[in-house]
């Protein structure tokens, strides 16, 4: 694919056109402002995906990996179990918006749900059938750090087409076959000049990220350096315990099943789980391996940060930057890696 | 301002030096602007961390129960009527804290900002008096501060504190606002369809990352409800699930909730938890003429009973 990359332009008037073209055959998903905040839902119509944002609030890591999910149902009658598993969504589905770094998450979700001994099959039956239509970052936020853990304002990992906005136009970078099954007909061929605009826009993103965050310089500390030090004393003090860093990442990846059960029946049902819950590793026998806010921050920042980097090369962080900016107490992970690092200097 | 940070250190220092307190309780300059983020300290060459802005938004008292230290803290007029709280409730002896207190001017609104802002990128901002400047990348503006608080401080009637035992700063003169349940009583006219759908649109938002409870200086329960066995309530994002959650919680905090607004501040999703919270807060001071957090000798109307208290619900 790389050889024949393909580059299409589309004017930003006629995006609500594709959107709603794209409708007739997808269920499409955008970008869209309610009560406020910027959030990932299915669109009614190409004119609500906004095309101006920083970031949504919550990432769109449920279309992949929903925070709750019924696993299957059952049904005791008549001493017969009926077990049913709930019917897939019928039409493919298009992620029309999503931000490089969040596209990038899912390659790092698919290391928990598809490259282990056992693939989770309706995350992988998302990932075939969902296509990723990205939008590039001409404003990284202050708070994105996507270049300090591998990634780029305009980086193209798991992403079928690249929206690159260029003030009136966008250039569109093919990725994929899906990407460009999906576009080919539907989008002129970009010209000369436009290529140029779209690299220009791309170095001067690149170049306004902030300072770096020491995430390669952390996952190269040994563990047994960090692990039991005084520094984990006192930075989770403030740390309220709350799950919105874990919720609103991109890719944390943990769950707990629970059993939703009535007199003849029940579902099970997959839910998020966070790390920093006390109820997390809290076993039957009452015994809690991560008694307290130290132990569980601990975690949060050493799983992100050291054990998947040990694991898979890279960190389980993507920068998106949402942990910094919904922290309650402004707890923040760029400031907690660069101090763990710093001591240790 | 300066003068009253400088104040706040001093008093910090003299506190940790003269061995009066373990550990001070403030706040410490963000990473981003308009942020300040609660700190602890405990050795006196640190206190020059503390400072104090219209973005120390955090209820510090949240951080009191359970510890055992002595400790000095920071507290405008909700973290003081807060601490009030947690004495009455036994969660915390009244020596075991130094109260610093700060009369407050109210704590600006983030997400209010933000959303006034179309979600464009704040980069700079200055509090200049009555005013806030603020600059982004593509854009430079001025706006009236009294517009940005929090919904909370802009009724707040306690912006001093209403227990200390030093004052940092001036007196600052109370808030205006004629009726501080204006908002509830026009919910209040709504017929009860209305008032469900409204509660329902909110609710649906709620991701159950539990920021709201644990950043509420009165959910210091040892173990919640929802996270007790048997599971009370379910554990999914299932409307009946949440909505079950947020009122009970809402429930358990009247007659107690100093409406510092600490779980709307923390809410990620912008969910208006606040309607229930002061509604409540309205019936308790109509039923029992009482408010949160004011008096240490008063009880809280649902920790007592007065043989004359109102009981037309029995039938």
């Amino acid at each position: 694919m790389k050889e024949q990359m393909k580059y299409l332009k589309l004017s930003k008037e006629e995006m609500a056109n594709l959107l709603d073209e794209l409708r007739r055959e997808f269920r499409v998903v955008a970008p869209v402002r309610r009560e406020g905040l910027i959030l990932f839902e299915e669109i009614g119509s190409g004119k609500e995906a906004q095309l101006d944002f920083g970031n949504s609030r919550k990432s769109p890591k449920d279309f992949f990996f929903p925070q709750m999910e019924v696993l299957f149902s059952y049904q005791l009658s008549d001493n017969e179990l009926k077990i049913e598993e709930p019917q897939p969504e019928p039409r493919k589905t298009v992620i029309f918006g999503m931000r490089p770094c969040d596209a990038r998450a899912l390659l790092l979700l698919d290391k928990i749900f598809l490259e282990g001994e056992v693939q989770d099959s309706n995350y992988r039956r998302r990932r075939e059938e969902n296509i990723i239509l990205a939008l590039g970052c001409t404003h990284p936020r202050r708070t994105c750090f996507c270049t300090s853990v591998g990634g780029n304002p305009f980086g193209t990992e798991g992403i079928d087409a690249l929206f690159i906005d260029l003030g009136k136009t966008y250039v569109v970078e093919v990725l994929t076959q899906k990407g460009e099954e999906l576009l080919r007909d539907r989008l002129s061929e970009a010209d000369e000049e436009s290529l140029k605009s779209a690299e220009r826009v791309k170095r001067e993103a690149e170049s306004s990220m902030g300072p770096q965050v020491k995430a390669k310089e952390l996952a190269d500390l040994n563990l047994l350096d960090i692990f039991e030090d005084s520094f984990w004393d006192q930075v989770h003090e403030k740390c309220l315990g709350c799950g919105i860093c874990t919720y609103l990442c991109p890719t944390c990846s943990c769950f707990d099943v629970i059993d939703e059960k009535t007199d003849s029946g029940g579902e099970r049902i997959r839910l998020w789980d966070s790390c920093l819950y006390p109820l997390f590793t809290l076993q039957a026998s009452g015994v809690n391996p991560r008694p307290t806010g130290r132990e569980r921050m601990r975690q949060r920042v050493l799983h992100k940060f050291k054990y998947f980097a040990d694991e898979f090369g890279q960190p389980s962080c993507v920068g998106c930057g949402r942990c910094v900016v919904s922290c309650p107490v402004n707890l923040d992970i760029r400031r907690v890696v660069n101090e763990l690092v710093g001591g240790k200097a | 301002m300066a003068d009253l940070i400088a104040e706040m250190r001093q008093a910090a220092r003299r506190l940790l030096e003269e061995k009066k307190v373990d550990l001070i309780i403030g706040f410490e300059k963000g990473t981003l602007p308009l942020r300040s983020s609660p700190c602890f300290i405990r050795h006196p060459e640190d206190v020059d961390r503390l400072t104090w802005d219209s973005s120390c938004e955090n209820n510090l008292a949240k951080y009191l129960p359970g510890r055992k230290e002595k400790i000095g803290i920071i507290a405008k007029g909700c973290d003081s009527r807060a601490i009030v709280g947690l004495i009455q409730e036994k969660q915390l002896e009244r020596e075991q804290v130094v109260i610093l207190g700060v009369p407050c001017q109210g704590m600006l609104d983030r997400w209010k900002m933000e959303q006034l802002l179309e979600g464009r990128e704040v980069l700079e901002a200055e509090e200049r008096g009555e005013e806030l400047y603020l600059k982004g990348c593509d854009f430079e503006r001025t706006l009236p501060r009294a517009e940005l608080l929090h919904r909370s401080c802009q009724v707040c009637r306690h912006r001093n504190p209403v227990l200390y035992d030093l004052l940092l700063g001036e007196r600052v003169a109370e808030s205006p606002v004629p009726d501080e349940y204006a908002e509830i009583r026009e919910f209040e006219r709504k017929s009860p369809e209305e008032r469900w759908a409204y509660f329902t649109k909110e609710i649906s938002r709620c991701i159950r990352c539990y920021g709201c409870r644990n950043a509420c200086p009165f959910c210091y329960c040892r173990e919640c409800f929802v996270d007790a066995e048997p599971l009370w309530v379910g554990k999914t994002i299932d409307l009946t699930d949440t909505q079950l959650f947020h009122l009970v919680r809402a429930f358990h905090l009247a007659g107690r909730c100093v409406d510092c607004g600490a779980c709307e501040r923390a809410c990620p999703m912008g969910v208006d938890l606040r309607k229930l919270n002061k509604k409540l807060e309205k019936d308790v001071e109509e039923l029992f003429g009482y408010k949160a957090g004011l008096s240490l000798e008063e009880l809280p109307p649902l920790a007592t009973f007065r043989p004359e208290d109102p009981q037309e619900f029995i039938r």
